[in-house]
């Protein structure tokens, strides 16, 4: 394998699993502000107990976010030189201000939140809650900016020709307001609530299921439910707008989407199918110009396909970007129906009796990772092949000093190391899961009952 | 280019860059230099005490690597382009470190088991010392400038970067980190552990100002391009001066136990080496050893000037803005470690 397919799969697979992390990390974090502005408002000790529980959780998945995190941040210059060269002025500064005025901000404040409980008043410990909940929802804003640059560039001028040529600044609020930023921070946002809201929903239901700390899970769920109920519904909004923004701007993409071949004409919207790329046609049931519908509000309207594009600017691989952008929809719909279900049943005041819609609850935590993970790629392969949308491509991005064996070298180890990571963290996550909330709330009260969870509570080795 | 008090742009951007490496140098230097040292604490309790010393702000110091990254990226995207793709493996074995650091603080405590915890002990100390040892490594490199073609593109193979000077370097950040960690943890503990923390303080200080001095003497005799600015400039002799004061001033402070003092010294001392460092690279940022007209300066590596201008207002906001929150932190945790039941 050459070097560029090679340092492809190296960011996808770096990145995808870096993915998993920040978006549970911002959800969990809005969570967990909830709960403890709920223990603040009513001082009831569940919440405060809650808050602790999850806040442990909070920490295992930050400490793998900023370790993967860094690993993103050094492959732009160690495999994407020449993309560096080419997007420093301008992709730079977004990168920059994450550090400064995001990262430094959750990373400050996070020792607060997981060792100052004894150390700072409720408040200010609160403060550090929602800092750090902040610091990691602006750390989104920034990257998805530097992202949503590559997709719809604003604000530049490109400089000097041929390897010299790079693009310049030349207004940083046209960059950070680019055609899609918004939506698409606004998508990624709700992405990550949702992450975070599955969690807690599916660790509460697991304990419903069990009917084990039956009064703290069920606190907890409601929690999480409705974070979930609100962000599923929003998505379909925000989603829609990110769509519009992709028909208008990466028409390339919105075609591969669909698997819309013509060069112009009405085009179908699939709820499923398979995109057979030499013979230009999609397997599949479909709403006979749906697509049209969604661009142009009008069944009939025509509709660029990707025949209207040169072989060389189209995603090479169709078919990947339209099953990874259907499987998104297919967990957004799922996460729709489900959250309404469960909140329809809530209002009747039996959802926690339905041990069966528990049940799909500890594994419905799944539902986002997988729409987060697909809608990604929908975003970067529909990209293709294009690493920024209409000047660099991909294939010009690379080092010119990297050799395929170097990049090959570091994939496995990375693989390895990833690998371990994940098992590591499924096995830590489960284990505190299984040994539950630390007290049952009411014994929390007492100072020598509080003891006695430092002795026996936590397992701590003498 | 535009200027301020006279520096232009581009020389401001490099001031802020040298800023916020030493900042990181300083602040993950210790907890780096912590885990350096870790295996030399033999007791369960000593370790545990050891890790929580920086368990509320490693993260946080750690975030000064990222930030140093991206102004480097933003600021002078050729130096950043030019020497990660050339140093490709070396970083790929620094990130793995950094890595395997992060998980050994966390999981470390997650499990009772003794072969568990002493499994992490070993990672957390190896890792630790790897960071330290790659940093050194692409510092090393980079003082001795590096084969880039007219592109800034890297000329070398991928073992360029062993080379003898550079483990010197290398060497000399491991022992300048383990002094300066073993200084912080001092500062943080009490009782037994106290007094054998001043002994590998001690031992930690003999270490590294025996590679210093080596590293001092091999550089004069064979990297005279190093050594040229201050040896022209008879008043940049107050460099190493004060820093042999620094370094004096360690051990006296430790023996008067004035812990902050000795800490203040030991990040006086890093500054000091990086300011060395600095100078004797200034105007240039990476030379080229295949022809000087090759080489990454400030002026010909930078970004434009309205990105620089930018980013100057970014750290003119966010500089202080951490600075206040990372004080906060750093006195919510003050004065020497208690076990409790959040500690790892």
């Amino acid at each position: 394998m050459d070097v560029e397919i090679l340092s492809r799969i190296q960011f996808a697979f770096t990145i995808s699993f870096h993915y998993i992390y920040p978006p549970l990390s911002i959800g969990l974090g809005l969570c967990m502000v909830f709960m403890e502005g709920l223990y603040l408002k009513t001082k009831n000790p569940l919440y405060e107990q809650m808050t602790r529980y999850f806040t442990r959780i909070f920490a295992l998945i930050f400490g793998i976010g900023v370790a993967t995190g860094i690993v993103m941040e050094f492959e732009f210059g160690t495999n994407w030189a020449t993309y560096s060269k080419y997007v420093g002025d301008v992709f730079g500064s977004a990168l920059a201000a994450e550090g400064i005025f995001a990262f430094a901000l959750e990373s400050g404040f996070l020792g607060v939140l997981i060792f100052g409980w004894n150390k700072v008043s409720p408040r200010v410990h609160f403060l550090s809650t929602i800092m750090v909940t902040l610091g990691s929802m602006f750390s989104a804003i920034w990257i998805v900016v530097a992202n949503s640059w590559q997709q719809t560039p604003a604000g530049f001028h490109i400089v000097g020709e041929g390897l010299d040529a790079r693009a310049e600044i030349t207004d940083f609020w046209a960059m950070v307001f680019n055609p899609s930023s918004l939506e698409r921070i606004s998508h990624v946002w709700i992405g990550a609530f949702l992450s975070g809201a599955f969690l807690v929903t599916s660790i509460a239901a697991w304990y419903i299921v069990k009917k084990k700390h039956l009064e703290f899970a069920k606190a907890a769920f409601t929690i999480g439910l409705f974070v979930a109920l609100f962000s599923s519904y929003a998505q379909v909004v925000v989603g829609h707008k990110s769509a519009e923004v992709v028909a208008e701007y990466q028409p390339a993409k919105l075609a591969a989407m669909e698997g819309h071949f013509p060069e112009n004409e009405k085009a179908d919207m699939y709820l499923f199918g398979w995109v057979n790329k030499e013979k230009q046609t999609v397997k599949g049931l479909s709403i006979p110009g749906g697509l049209s519908f969604l661009v142009h509000y009008n069944f009939t309207a025509p509709v660029k396909g990707l025949n209207a594009f040169p072989v060389k600017d189209r995603p090479g691989n169709p078919n990947l970007v339209f099953q990874s952008y259907h499987l998104m929809i297919a967990c957004g719909m799922l996460m729709i129906a489900l959250t309404s279900l469960a909140a329809w049943y809530w209002k009747k005041g039996s959802l926690f009796e339905k041990t069966w819609l528990m049940k799909i609850f500890v594994w419905a935590v799944l539902l986002p990772q997988l729409a987060n993970e697909a809608g990604w790629f929908t975003a970067e392969t529909g990209r293709q092949p294009w690493v920024v949308y209409g000047l660099l491509r991909t294939s010009d991005a690379l080092s010119a000093s990297v050799k395929a064996g170097q990049v090959l070298f570091s994939l496995v180890l990375f693989a390895l190391v990833y690998s371990l990571l994940l098992v590591l963290f499924l096995y830590l996550l489960n284990k505190k899961i299984i040994h539950g909330p630390a007290l049952h709330a009411d014994e929390m009260h007492s100072p020598q009952l509080e003891e006695m969870s430092d002795r026996f509570g936590e397992k701590k080795m003498p | 280019m535009a200027t301020i008090f006279s520096l232009d742009y581009a020389t401001l951007w490099f001031l802020v860059i040298g800023a916020v490496f030493t900042g990181y140098a300083i602040l993950d230097g210790f907890d780096l230099g912590a885990g350096a040292i870790h295996l030399f604490l033999k007791k369960e309790e000593s370790r545990r005490i050891a890790i929580n010393a920086i368990g509320p702000v490693w993260d946080g110091n750690e975030v000064w690597l990222v930030i140093g990254g991206g102004a480097l990226f933003a600021g002078f995207p050729k130096v950043y382009a030019a020497v990660f793709s050339a140093f490709y493996i070396p970083f790929m074995i620094f990130l793995v470190a950094l890595i395997f650091r992060a998980i050994s603080i966390e999981f470390r405590s997650k499990e009772p088991m003794a072969w568990w915890r002493k499994l992490w002990d070993w990672s957390y100390c190896l890792s630790s010392c790897v960071i330290a040892l790659a940093l050194g490594l692409v510092l090393g490199n980079i003082l001795q400038g590096l084969p880039l073609d007219r592109n800034g593109n890297f000329q070398g193979d991928w073992t360029y970067f062993l080379n003898p000077y550079a483990f010197m370097v290398a060497i000399s950040t491991l022992a300048l980190f383990m002094m300066h960690g073993a200084i912080y943890l001092v500062m943080k503990t009490e009782k037994r552990l106290y007094t054998k923390l001043t002994i590998l303080v001690k031992n930690t200080t003999i270490f590294f100002v025996i590679s210093v001095l080596l590293l001092s003497f091999y550089t004069l005799l064979y990297r005279e391009h190093l050594t040229e600015r201050i040896k022209a400039n008879t008043w940049m002799f107050i460099i190493p001066v004060l820093m042999v004061l620094a370094v004096a001033n360690i051990t006296r402070s430790i023996s008067q136990q004035r812990y902050r003092q000795a800490f203040f010294s030991s990040a006086v001392v890093i500054s000091l080496l990086l300011v060395i460092v600095a100078v004797e690279l200034y105007p240039n940022m990476v030379i080229s050893t295949l022809d000087p007209a090759y080489s990454l300066t400030v002026a010909n590596a930078s970004s434009s000037e309205k990105s620089l201008g930018y980013m100057l207002v970014f750290a003119g906001i966010g500089v202080p803005l951490v600075a206040v929150y990372t004080s906060f932190v750093f006195w919510t945790f003050k004065g020497k470690v208690k076990l409790d039941e959040m500690s790892y």
